[in-house]
């Protein structure tokens, strides 16, 4: 060190703009990290196409050839064609042609077969006297996703059968106790819901977990000493953090609905620039409490297991996994407390349904409601001394 | 500037405690603008807390005082801006070039030409061509200059300096004080911990810190008059029989072997000198009356802090 060369030079300092300045100085910080940082760096592009890819093509919530068996009481026509015409809708593959009814049991409770088809004694008779006999149907419950679909597609397409089969003509009214759930149409394709769906979720993962991070990463690696020494205030901190990530953010949902779109043709069918700006205000209410989550645990750890904690219940309640309508009324308010709730009805609403701002004012205001809450308590939260 | 009285830290009755354990025991101290203040004292005796305090990173349970004219209490804030302080852990972004973590602390602090600042520093700590290498990548001496030159950038007036010199080689510790002597020169205070008897010996004042009480300062001719020590040296044969044999022995508060010799000290000159006597008779033992080292001094104080709050 040269002291007697270079003595210290008086530095220009301003005040003006001081908060712009040190947000600036703390966001150039974080991009320079996060560059760095190969790894995440990977994933940001890496985690949305592979769970895109796997919701897409491996998860299918309605499966198809689901293995079956049938109790065939009476050996007719008609038995013979409800069977074949079960077997053309894709859903059911009859492994097992049983005549026992303890066979028949057997069968389900091993879980060999997932559905069962009883056409009992007398059926062909009974419906050409139009008795309306009973078609029973044994499903294994215990996925009841994988099990709705098919039950679902069982009566109607049953009836189309029956329709070409029976030689009495047109039945008045319908021949079987089975109702066709009219609203269900066998041919809807899971990806149009999923790949929406799935844009608010990876976005909640990935921006949760990068913010969660930031701030317990500093006082792990011991660069929160010296950044409390600095003259940097809360808000500053914050913004520093959250903003490069919301970047992040607009990249990873610019990819997902574009490989929707270009890969599983869900459509876009409303305003593109709603909704980016709506997407937009979703990843920073998730980076805010990402950033509220670091502010309150302790270390990395925990800031993980935290995250968890708030992304269990985000998939669960949100209307992601399970239909939000058939919830509970507390789950339902529980629901309405998280950003993904409000962003999937936006999500969908703009692909699926060409919604306007018009349509989503409610969700809109929830989120930001949500943001401004998360960003409050960060401020507060955050510890400018090490006491 | 602020204060106007020629003193930079001024502060009474600083009291800190963790978990019931008290660190920092009704601390005052002063220190003069553009002084080197020496801070020693054993590990855990509450010199990094002092050290936080001072610069609003902690918050005292009592005590008041000022730090450059401002309130400890009241303007940490203002306190931050004019406040270089230098982590005794390396507290620099590792994943950062030199470069890039000069221009993140030019920035915040609102330097209007941060590279050209950034750029100058560079060439001042002597840095020139690892200015893109990353800071984790540097080596302790080069770690501690890039600390130095970031808390020097933005102009403080004040240093605060934890330990800055742990496990650097001496080349570079000579350079690092010549910097620091350089800084004074220009006005800056300085307020350095440190374990090495012979950084205390470069610094203008020092205080001795133990178990959070404040047990001496002064220049370090005072700290050693005011020990009231006295210290006498043996040389010759059979040194540790000998230690062995004196240690604990009435008026012998230390025996301590400095390489082919033996500092036997005592408060009270009488008792030493009674309890001595038998073994100066000895030929093959050399004694003469000498001056306590600084180091003596710091060893004795320690050893009867331990007694008074152990």
């Amino acid at each position: 060190m040269s002291a007697v060369d270079h003595p210290a030079p008086r530095h220009e300092t301003r005040e003006r703009f001081g908060f712009l300045r040190r947000s600036y100085a703390m966001l150039i910080k974080e991009f320079i990290q996060l560059k760095r940082d190969r790894v995440s760096f990977a994933m940001i592009v890496m985690l949305p196409v592979m769970q895109l890819m796997l919701f897409g093509y491996a998860i299918n919530t309605t499966p198809h050839h689901l293995p079956s068996a049938v109790l065939l009481q009476e050996d007719s026509d008609l038995a013979r064609s409800i069977l074949k015409a079960l077997e053309n809708t894709a859903y059911f593959r009859f492994l097992y042609e049983v005549h026992d009814v303890d066979d028949f049991d057997n069968l389900l409770k091993s879980g060999k077969v997932l559905f069962g088809v009883e056409i009992p004694r007398g059926f062909e008779r009974a419906v050409r006297r139009g008795d309306r006999p009973a078609l029973l149907v044994a499903a294994d419950a215990t996925d009841p996703v994988a099990a709705s679909a098919a039950i679902g597609s069982l009566g109607m397409v049953v009836q189309t059968a029956l329709k070409h089969d029976l030689y009495i003509g047109d039945p008045p009214e319908m021949p079987f106790e089975i109702r066709a759930h009219a609203r269900y149409n066998p041919a809807a394709s899971s990806s149009l819901n999923i790949v929406p769906g799935l844009v608010g979720t990876i976005l909640t993962m990935t921006m949760l977990i990068f913010t969660a991070l930031s701030v317990t990463r500093e006082v792990e690696r011991g660069t929160m000493e010296s950044l409390l020494s600095m003259p940097i205030k809360p808000v500053e901190v914050m913004f520093g953090k959250i903003v490069p990530y919301v970047l992040v953010g607009f990249v990873q949902a610019f990819l997902i609905i574009g490989i929707g779109v270009g890969l599983f043709g869900v459509p876009v069918l409303g305003n593109l620039f709603l909704l980016a700006l709506l997407s937009t205000l979703f990843i920073t209410t998730n980076l805010s409490i990402g950033y509220t989550i670091s502010t309150v645990v302790q270390n990395q750890l925990q800031a993980m297991q935290m995250s968890m904690m708030f992304f269990l219940p985000s998939i669960l309640l949100s209307g992601f996994m399970f239909p939000f309508a058939g919830m509970p009324t507390w789950a339902q308010y529980v629901g309405e407390c998280l950003p993904l709730t409000h962003y999937l009805r936006i999500v969908r609403a703009i692909m699926l349904k060409g919604a306007t701002m018009q349509n989503l004012r409610f969700d809109t205001l929830a989120l930001a409601a949500l943001m401004l809450l998360a960003m409050t308590i960060a401020v507060t939260r955050f510890r400018r001394t090490l006491d | 500037m602020n204060g106007g009285n020629g003193i930079a830290i001024d502060v009474k009755g600083l009291t800190k405690s963790f978990g019931g354990r008290e660190v920092v025991h009704d601390l005052s101290m002063q220190v003069k603008r553009g002084s080197i203040y020496g801070f020693l004292g054993p590990n855990g005796s509450g010199k990094t807390t002092t050290i936080r305090i001072l610069c609003g990173l902690l918050t005292p349970d009592s005590g008041e005082g000022t730090c450059l004219g401002y309130d400890i209490l009241r303007d940490a804030e203002k306190i931050k801006r004019q406040v270089g302080y230098m982590t005794q852990r390396f507290s620099l972004y590792q994943d950062l070039s030199v470069r890039e973590n000069l221009e993140f602390v030019a920035r915040l602090y609102g330097l209007v030409d941060a590279r050209g600042a950034a750029r100058e520093m560079i060439k001042r700590i002597g840095l020139s061509g690892r200015e893109e290498q990353l800071a984790g990548e540097l080596s302790g001496g080069w770690k501690q200059r890039l600390a130095l030159g970031a808390c020097t950038l933005p102009n403080p007036q004040l240093l605060l300096l934890d330990e800055p010199t742990a496990g650097v080689d001496p080349k570079a510790r000579r350079d690092f004080w010549n910097e620091i002597h350089a800084l004074a020169a220009e006005g800056l205070t300085v307020l350095v911990s440190t374990h090495y008897m012979d950084e205390a010996e470069r610094c203008h004042e020092i205080a001795y810190i133990a178990y959070g009480h404040l047990l001496a300062h002064g220049t370090v001719e005072e700290v050693i008059a005011k020990s009231a020590l006295t210290t006498y040296t043996v040389t010759g044969e059979g040194l540790n029989a000998l230690a062995a044999e004196l240690t604990g022995k009435p008026g012998i508060d230390m025996v301590a072997p400095f390489g082919t010799s033996l500092h036997v000290s005592g408060r009270e000159v009488a008792a030493l000198e009674a309890s001595i006597a038998p073994w100066r008779e000895r030929s093959d033992l050399h004694w003469h009356k000498s001056s306590p080292s600084l180091e003596d001094v710091f060893i004795e104080l320690m050893g009867r802090s331990k007694d008074n709050f152990q």
